[in-house]
C-alpha cells in the first residue's frame, strides 16, 4: 500500500521548509528525520520525558505528541533557534554550562526550551518555582540539584542581558 | 512506537468535520492529541481516518454564560488557557483547582480540557469535575447538536456516549452557588502523574458531594450529606469498590478514599467559609 503523502509547510527558527510527508509522521520526527533538525532529542515517545520539547509560537510543547500536518500556522523554535543572533549561547544554555546543568545532554533541548518559556513568563522564579519550571522534564544523570541552579543562574543572566534597557518588557 | 497509517483530514469548518465523518470508517477526533497521539504510537489504537480540528476557527472560546450562568470552555480551549482565565476562576473555581493537577505545564499547553472530558478517562481529573457539577457537553452530529449531561456521558473505562460521527464542541461547568464551596485533593506518585485516587468537593449548606478519579472505570460521585465528620472515609467506601492495579493495591487505595474524602470536605468547608465572610 502506498501512503498518501501530505505537502507540509513548517516555520521553524524563521526558517519555511516544505515537505511531504505522511499524516503519521510525529514533528520530532519531522524535525529530525525530514527537516535535519536533529538538536530535538526523541526519549520516550509519549510525552513523559520532555527531551522533545520545543516551542510552538513560544509555548513549550511535546514534539512527539503533535504531527507534522498540524504543526502548520505556527512558529516553531527548537533549541537550534535559541542561541543569540551572533551564534553565542543564549542565557539558558550559558547557565547550563557554567552550573554544569547536563551529563550526556541527552534530554538537555527539552530543558532549555522549556526553562527559555518559563523564564520569559516569570522571570524571578524562587527555588520551588524553579523546581516546579522543570517538573514535566526528565533527566537521569543530574539528579537535577545543578538543572535548578542552572535556572536560578540563567534568571541572573537574563536580567544582566536586560539590564541596560529600562523596563525591558516580555520577549514574544 | 509510530502510528499505524491513517487518513487525515483537516476540515475547517464544523459541518465539514462532521461529514467527515460520516460513513462507518472507525475514526478519531484529533484536538490537543496528548492523549490520542500516545494511544496511536504504542498502537492501542489505530483508526482509519483521523479528522483534525484544530483548523476550525471559534471553538478556542471560554465564556461565562448569563448573569448566575457558568462557564462554557471550547472544544479547542487548552487546559492553560482554561486553568489561567479569571473567568472560570470567579465562576467557578473547582475547574483551575483540579486543572493545576493535569498532567505537566507543557502538556496543558497543548491539551484540551473538552478532549480531556470526551476521551473520558476515570483516572483523569477533569471528567470526575464535570460529574461532580453535574456539567454537560454539546456535540455535533449528522442529526444536529445535542446536550449530553456528564451522567449520561460517561459508560465505561475510556468510554464516552458520544456517537462515532460526533464531535464534542464545548463543556459547560456550572457555576459555584454563592456561599458554597469546593476542593479538590489527589494523591499521585509524582506530582503531574495520573492519580492514584484523586477527590473533588462540593458543599453547598447541608449537602455534601464528592467526586471520585481512578477508584471506578467511570469518574463516581458519592452523596455525603448528614454524615458526621469522622464517619466520611467510611461512608464514602461504602459506596465505593476500589480496584487493584500496578499502581496500587485495593486496600491502598481504600485508604486513600479515607484520607483524603476527609481532607478534601474539611478544605471544602474552609472554602465556603471564606466565600461567606468574602461575601459579607
Amino acid at each position: 500500500m502506498t501512503e498518501e503523502l501530505h505537502d507540509v509547510r513548517l516555520s521553524v527558527n524563521g526558517t519555511m521548509y516544505e515537505i511531504q510527508v505522511p499524516a503519521r509522521r510525529l514533528l520530532s520526527d519531522a524535525l529530525r528525520h525530514d527537516l535535519g533538525l536533529t538538536g530535538t532529542h526523541v526519549g520516550c515517545e509519549h510525552g513523559v520525558c520532555g527531551a522533545c520539547t520545543i516551542l510552538v509560537d513560544g509555548e513549550p510543547m511535546r514534539s512527539c505528541l503533535m504531527f507534522a500536518v498540524s504543526a502548520v500556522d505556527h512558529e516553531l523554535t527548537t533549541v537550534e533557534g535559541l542561541t543569540n543572533e551572533d551564534g553565542s549561547l543564549s542565557p539558558v544554555q550559558q547557565a547550563f554550562s557554567e552550573c554544569h546543568g547536563l551529563q550526556c545532554g541527552f534530554c538537555t533541548p527539552g530543558f532549555l526550551t522549556t526553562i527559555t518559556a518559563g523564564l520569559r513568563d516569570n522571570p524571578t522564579p524562587t527555588h520551588e518555582e524553579a523546581r516546579d519550571m522543570i517538573a514535566g522534564n526528565l533527566c537521569r544523570c543530574t539528579g537535577y540539584q545543578n538543572i535548578v541552579k542552572a535556572v536560578e543562574r540563567a534568571a541572573v543572566l537574563v536580567d544582566l542581558a536586560e539590564a541596560p534597557a529600562p523596563e525591558a518588557g516580555r520577549r514574544p | 512506537m509510530k502510528p499505524a497509517p491513517f487518513e487525515y483530514r483537516r476540515p475547517g469548518t464544523i459541518a465539514e468535520a462532521v461529514a467527515a465523518l460520516a460513513g462507518g470508517t472507525e475514526s478519531k477526533v484529533l484536538a490537543g492529541g496528548q492523549s490520542l497521539v500516545p494511544l496511536l504510537s504504542m498502537r492501542l489504537a489505530a483508526p482509519a481516518l483521523l479528522v483534525d480540528i484544530n483548523a476550525i476557527p471559534g471553538l478556542d472560546t471560554i465564556e461565562v454564560e448569563g448573569e448566575d450562568g457558568g462557564v462554557r470552555v471550547g472544544a479547542l480551549a487548552r487546559h492553560a488557557a482554561v486553568l489561567a482565565s479569571p473567568d472560570v476562576r470567579r465562576v467557578q473555581p473547582l475547574v483551575p483547582m483540579a486543572l493545576a493537577n493535569v498532567a505537566h505545564a507543557t502538556i496543558r499547553n497543548r491539551g484540551t480540557t473538552v478532549g480531556s472530558l470526551v476521551h473520558a478517562d476515570a483516572a483523569a481529573e477533569m471528567p470526575a469535575v464535570l460529574a461532580l457539577l453535574g456539567g454537560s457537553v454539546e456535540v455535533a452530529g449528522p442529526a444536529g447538536r445535542r446536550t449530553i449531561s456528564a451522567d449520561e456521558l460517561f459508560v465505561g473505562p475510556l468510554e464516552s456516549s458520544l456517537a462515532h460521527d460526533e464531535i464534542a464542541l464545548s463543556a459547560y461547568f456550572p457555576a459555584l452557588a454563592p456561599g458554597a464551596g469546593v476542593a479538590f485533593e489527589e494523591i499521585a506518585r509524582r506530582h503531574g502523574d495520573y492519580a492514584l485516587v484523586g477527590a473533588a468537593a462540593l458543599v453547598d449548606g447541608d449537602s455534601v458531594r464528592v467526586g471520585y478519579l481512578s477508584v471506578a472505570d467511570v469518574p463516581t460521585v458519592v452523596d455525603l450529606s448528614g454524615v458526621p465528620e469522622a464517619g466520611l472515609g467510611d461512608a464514602a467506601l461504602a459506596r465505593l469498590e476500589p480496584g487493584d492495579d500496578i499502581h496500587a493495591t485495593a486496600e491502598y487505595r481504600a485508604q486513600l478514599v479515607r484520607v483524603l474524602t476527609a481532607r478534601v470536605v474539611r478544605s471544602a468547608r474552609e472554602h465556603a467559609r471564606q466565600s461567606r465572610e468574602g461575601r459579607r
